[in-house]
């Protein structure tokens, strides 16, 4: 019985220090990974100062308005003026066939436009309709 | 008895005594050594064995512990390590505007300097350099690198593409040297409220950057304090504003044929500047260096917003009109002579045109009579007007957050007789700042208390001292309004916004003495909507001329009126001003509804 427990005990005083050897080297390996992290972290943050600035930069007030005045035909941007202000009773209920609230969350689907008045054209001034856009078979939006 | 501390007597060896015999005595017969009892040692044998277990467990236990401790605890971002602690602690901290958007900011940068000892070829590298570099003398840097010295700065801020030039130079005497450069993203915009920066100490793997103009001025020590962590310094300006006004400002400029323009939009409640423009202006990112000769107030970097001292001119009306409405000497329909033939300390007071025997407080407004404010300024005396103009920050350099504001103090008379009260309420013989006219236009009209003008945004807001009673406020905002509708400023009309403003025209001085016959200041102090302010905006025109209605105009009402209106058209929706078309708030009864 002696022997064995005089064995045994050895045996896990030796497998312990391999194991607190281990351990050390562990230690040592990650204190190296987070100093390398700590590095890694600060060169993010010197990349995200200058990202930021890049996006700054390319967002700047004039550039924005030179690429406004260049796409005006497409996007047909206008400075936001008084007239688009309008209060909740000038926005048209939407234009719907034949539906009825019974149907329920169905509805939407049968929605066909909106329809928006334009009071600063005058009283007579035709609804403008906005319709969702068509989509191509694959699904994709149609200029 | 020897004590432990006492030397042991040395005791003399007899040399008669006889020598023992060669011959080992016979071993004495030892003791047997008596064994203790086997249950003492084996008592003894357990305890050791038990400490030994015990010291074992508990280094066991302690690093146990300590790993349990790593474990529980929660993982945090490092912020005083190697790599990120020293990216925060040097860079300067960016500015930005309301609603965060980037005004000022820092990007890597590189220098070039040469270190002459490590050069192999001094000649090409002169050479080099000045291909790279075409203001470089080839010459003169080939002297320099064969001269004794062992360093020079050649470059503080070189371009990337640069950077492989000189690097495919291959002299390994021409090294390059770390810097944080500071970037303005958006050019000219706010050029004059962010002012500028310079290099302060540098070194090869750092250089100090130094405000030295305007906001980066002021707020330096902050800036650059590492406590910040990087915060950036939220200014009160709105870009969008600032460049909306910016522009309108440009154009109405090049319209008006005007010299400079400046334009200011305060928050009439807080006294937070949404934008301060003036023109012309510059880039802060190569600021110029200041003019040396000719007149500084046409050097770009001079801010008229806060620098321009001018006579202001019959926007100070509301000021005399106001003071005597709040004295209770007159109300707004007291009748007040205005015949011409008015003499002051002999010097006579003349009117535009002739408005007749006599006009309303509210008309003199509205039809701008000098003479009727002479009247109401005589009537109130010299000391209670300096005492007025005083509480509205007339007498003291602005408190805004610019260094240039604390040079300009207002340009005040040293004696103060009748003339000078006489002129003084119509704005002559006294000069302030478009910023000043801001700030006293705010305090009067935001329901009469003061406000003091701040760039920075969120500072908490308590109502300043009351100037006036809120009833005198919201009749002086109705007389402006009437200006509008009826007066000198009927091209200010914005439709829905209830624009109330007060022109002023003010001859422009000579520096030999005297006014300029053909040059002018023109001014537009107004406030929108006038029934409920929100926001004050001044804008002044220097030098403006146009020709309109068959003849050349220079007066405040077709010039820097309808800068204004443009203005006001473009910024009241940005800034979230819903337009009223309620015929209502043109009532009177609305305005005095709104004092109580």
């Amino acid at each position: 019985m002696r022997p064995f427990l005089y064995a045994s005990s050895i045996l896990s005083v030796v497998a312990l220090a391999f194991w607190a050897y281990g351990e050390g080297y562990k230690t040592r390996a990650t204190a190296r990974a987070v100093s390398h992290l700590s590095t890694e972290i600060g060169r993010r943050h010197e990349e995200l100062a200058m990202l930021r600035a890049e996006w700054a930069y390319l967002n700047r007030p004039d550039r924005l308005r030179a690429l406004a005045e260049m796409n005006f035909e497409r996007l047909q941007l206008m400075p936001l003026a008084s007239e688009h202000y309008a209060l909740a009773e000038q926005v048209a209920y939407p234009v719907v066939r034949d539906a009825s609230w019974a149907d329920g969350p169905a509805l939407d689907e049968k929605l066909e436009a909106i329809a928006t008045l334009r009071h600063e054209f005058g009283a007579d001034a035709p609804p403008a309709l906005i319709a969702p856009p068509t989509l191509a078979d694959d699904g994709e939006q149609l200029p | 008895m020897i004590g432990p501390f006492r030397r042991r007597r040395i005791v003399p060896t007899d040399p008669f005594r006889p020598v023992p015999s060669l011959e080992a005595a016979p071993p004495k017969a030892r003791p047997a050594p008596t064994r203790e009892p086997a249950a003492v040692v084996r008592a003894r044998a357990e305890r050791r064995l038990k400490f030994t277990a015990g010291c074992f467990l508990a280094a066991f236990m302690t690093v146990g512990l300590k790993m349990g401790t790593i474990a529980a605890t929660d993982a945090r971002e490092p912020v005083t390590t190697r790599g990120a602690g020293a990216a925060i602690v040097n860079a300067r901290a960016d500015i930005v505007d309301r609603a965060g958007r980037v005004l000022a900011t820092n990007v890597d940068a590189t220098a070039l300097y040469a270190q002459p000892h490590l050069m192999v070829d001094p000649k090409a590298a002169a050479e080099g350099l000045a291909r790279i570099f075409p203001d470089m003398d080839p010459e003169v840097w080939h002297r320099r690198f064969t001269s004794d010295s062992r360093f020079f700065w050649l470059k503080p801020n070189i371009s990337p593409e640069q950077q492989q030039a000189v690097h495919d130079l291959g002299e390994p005497g021409l090294l390059f040297g770390r810097r944080e450069m500071r970037l303005y993203p958006n050019g000219p915009l706010a050029a004059h409220v962010l002012g500028g920066y310079r290099y302060g100490q540098q070194d090869v793997r750092a250089a100090e950057i130094i405000g030295i103009a305007g906001i980066e001025k002021v707020f330096d020590d902050e800036l650059r304090d590492p406590a910040r962590e990087g915060a950036p310094l939220r200014l009160s300006l709105d870009l969008g504003v600032q460049s909306a006004v910016e522009s309108v400002l440009a154009s109405g400029m090049r319209l008006t044929n005007a010299k400079g323009a400046a334009a200011i939009v305060m928050d009439i409640h807080s006294g937070e500047l949404i934008a301060l423009a003036s023109l012309p202006d510059f880039d802060p990112n190569a600021r110029p260096r200041p003019l040396l000769e000719g007149d500084p107030a046409e050097d770009p970097l001079f801010n008229r917003t806060v620098q321009g001292l001018y006579e202001l001119g019959s926007t100070f009306k509301i000021f005399a009109s106001a003071q005597s409405l709040d004295l209770g000497l007159t109300n707004a329909s007291t009748m007040i002579d205005t015949k011409p033939g008015l003499r002051v300390n002999r010097r006579r007071i003349r009117d535009f045109h002739n408005y007749g025997p006599e006009l309303s407080v509210t008309d003199i407004i509205v039809k701008s009579s000098n003479i009727g404010t002479t009247r109401l300024a005589l009537q109130i005396g010299a000391e209670r007007q300096k005492a007025f103009l005083a509480s509205l920050g007339f007498f003291d350099p602005s408190p805004v957050e610019l260094i240039e504001a604390r040079g300009a103090r207002p340009l005040i008379p040293d004696r103060w007789p009748d003339i000078v009260t006489a002129t003084v309420s119509y704005g002559h013989g006294m000069s302030a700042s478009p910023l000043h006219l801001a700030t006293g236009y705010a305090s009067l009209l935001n329901g009469g208390t003061r406000v003091q003008p701040t760039l920075l945004a969120g500072r908490p807001s308590e109502p300043g001292p009351r100037v006036v009673s809120a009833r005198t406020s919201a009749e002086s905002r109705l007389m402006l309004r009437k200006v509008v509708t009826e007066g000198t400023a009927s091209l200010a009309e914005v439709p829905g916004y209830y624009v109330g403003g007060k022109t002023g025209t003010a001859d422009k001085p000579k520096h030999t003495g005297g006014y300029w016959e053909d040059k002018t200041i023109t001014t537009f102090a107004s406030i929108f909507p006038a029934h409920d302010p929100e926001y004050v905006l001044v804008v002044t025109l220097d030098e403006p001329q146009v020709f309109a209605a068959g003849e050349e105009r220079r007066t405040a009402g077709w010039t820097a009126v309808p800068v204004s209106a443009e203005v006001t058209r473009r910024i009241a929706p940005l800034l979230g001003v819903r337009p009223d078309f309620d015929p209502a708030h043109e009532a009177a009864a609305a305005y005095l509804a709104a004092a109580r």
